[in-house]
């Protein structure tokens, strides 16, 4: 296991939002989270790097660092946390005021404080692996959406993470650029990286990943293998939802 | 009525050698004024102002409630009371507990302490801007606070608040005349000043207010220019 996580809760004010979840993450293994809006996908996988801090709950690294929610815990261990996972947004986020090959140098050199031509040269190799070699001086309101995409998963790769987290990483694309995307991310599930993404893509799902998850009300309510969910779901709610994301079923 | 002063001034300004005379005399001392004291004075406090302004936000931006309380008295205190008070405060007041300052110094610490509270709500605005995204996209990446707003915040924000702060800079550099009441030799005092010995005072004060236009002016370019530079990474 890459990564161990015991009862995770998480509330806004009164609002509970995870309620005890148990998740394990592979080493080298694809996690797709799937479920409803408001289900708690999002804030789940905000939470295993740190932009949301659980309120209770224990994470176990497979290096032996460890965490536990149920105490307060110093800003050291959290920027810990948030430096083992790189993170791709749905709305990109890109850095505006750099250009594509600046914002992936961003990390590795004002960060990681590596040399810059090093940092470089291996940004060069990432932005061709996402297929933008010839993209990498332009700023990003000069980039379609797909383009902006594949610049924040280069910029997450950088940093070399042990994990990447992918927040409904083509929610926002035109349909036609979604392909490209999804294609990066299966490139990178074949290289061995550990992935945890949360989408609505079920085929993707289907044929990607190792592990699904689906979450409804805060809860896991069903998980297993792809086919076992996706095919032949157990849980009157993940049928209900399955059914009504795939109208053809 | 607007028309008869007009051209009662243009006649009073163009009426025989004499008055044309005094206006090109007084020129060089209004100008040396606005070299030597006016712009100096605008530049140098406007300066100072910004650092304490840019601590001030970040303050004013803080989830610990004793960081910001500080900076929102600050900022209250100096938006509350006229800068003239603040001016003489600082001149006058400060010599009876002990602290006597040149007229100078005071003039930059009255002036730079107000720009600073001003400034710092247009600071606090332009970092409240910002979408979250880029705050969470910096901590992504591996940076802390500090860092995110270094170096992706700030960079973001000041092209949005260059129009503000111009603004801020431009009526700084007209309130620089107040300082002509702590007796700093600045472009209006030596309009005063020339005004006492010949009584031409719609004469004397026009010039100085054009020379005030022309300089604010001047600025209003030198802020184009920065805006278009900032823009380069806007879609247009």
């Amino acid at each position: 296991m890459l990564l161990s996580i015991q009862g995770l809760q998480k509330s806004f004010g009164e609002l509970a939002v995870l309620k005890d979840i148990d998740l394990d993450v592979g080493k080298g293994k694809v996690v797709t989270i799937m479920g409803p809006s408001g289900s708690g996908k999002t804030t789940l996988l905000r939470c295993l790097n740190g932009l949301e801090i659980p309120n209770q709950g224990y994470y176990q690294f497979h290096d032996g660092f460890t965490l536990d929610f149920n105490q307060k815990l110093s800003k050291k261990e959290m920027l810990q946390l948030r430096r083992k996972s790189g993170m791709v947004f749905q709305s990109y986020n890109l850095f505006p005021h750099k250009t594509a090959l600046e914002n992936v140098i961003e990390g590795p050199v004002i960060v990681q404080k590596k040399d810059k031509q090093s940092a470089i040269s291996h940004a060069k190799q990432l932005l061709s692996k996402v297929g933008l070699e010839d993209k990498m001086d332009l700023y990003p309101h000069q980039l379609s959406g797909g383009q902006q995409q594949r610049v924040g998963i280069a910029r997450a790769l950088a940093i070399e993470p042990e994990l990447m987290l992918f927040d409904e990483p083509t929610s926002a694309l035109d349909p036609e650029l979604i392909g490209d995307v999804l294609g990066v991310i299966k490139d990178l599930a074949n290289e061995g990286w550990t992935m945890v993404v949360v989408t609505h893509e079920v085929s993707f799902a289907k044929h990607v990943s190792d592990h699904v998850i689906f979450m409804d009300g805060g809860y896991i309510v069903e998980q297993g293998n792809p086919k076992d969910v996706l095919e032949q779901p157990q849980e009157p709610r993940t049928k209900q939802f399955l059914k009504r994301i795939l109208p053809e079923v | 009525m607007k028309m008869f002063l007009v051209s009662n001034l243009l006649f009073t300004v163009t009426n025989g050698s004499g008055n044309w005379d005094l206006i090109v005399r007084a020129l060089w001392p209004m100008v040396e004024g606005a070299i030597k004291y006016t712009i100096p004075l605008a530049l140098v406090s406007f300066l100072i102002g910004l650092m304490i302004a840019l601590l001030t936000a970040v303050m004013r931006l803080s989830s610990v409630a004793i960081v910001r309380a500080p900076a929102v008295f600050y900022v209250s205190a100096i938006r509350g009371t006229p800068l003239l008070v603040q001016l003489f405060i600082v001149f006058y007041g400060l010599p009876s507990i002990g602290l006597t300052i040149d007229p100078l110094p005071s003039a930059v610490i009255a002036f730079s302490l107000n720009v600073g509270a001003y400034a710092s709500e247009v600071i606090r605005a332009s970092i409240s801007s910002i979408p979250k995204g880029q705050w969470e996209a910096g901590y992504t990446v591996g940076m802390t606070y500090g860092t995110t707003l270094r170096r992706i915040i700030l960079p973001q924000a000041t092209r949005v608040s260059i129009p503000p702060l111009s603004n801020t800079f431009i009526s700084l550099v007209k309130d620089t005349s107040l300082a002509s009441l702590i007796l700093v030799t600045e472009l209006f005092r030596k309009a005063q000043e020339i005004a006492a010995n010949t009584f031409d005072f719609l004469l004397l004060y026009t010039e100085a207010a054009v020379l005030y236009w022309i300089i604010c002016f001047l600025l209003s370019i030198v802020q184009e220019i920065i805006e278009r530079r900032l823009e380069r990474y806007i879609a247009k």
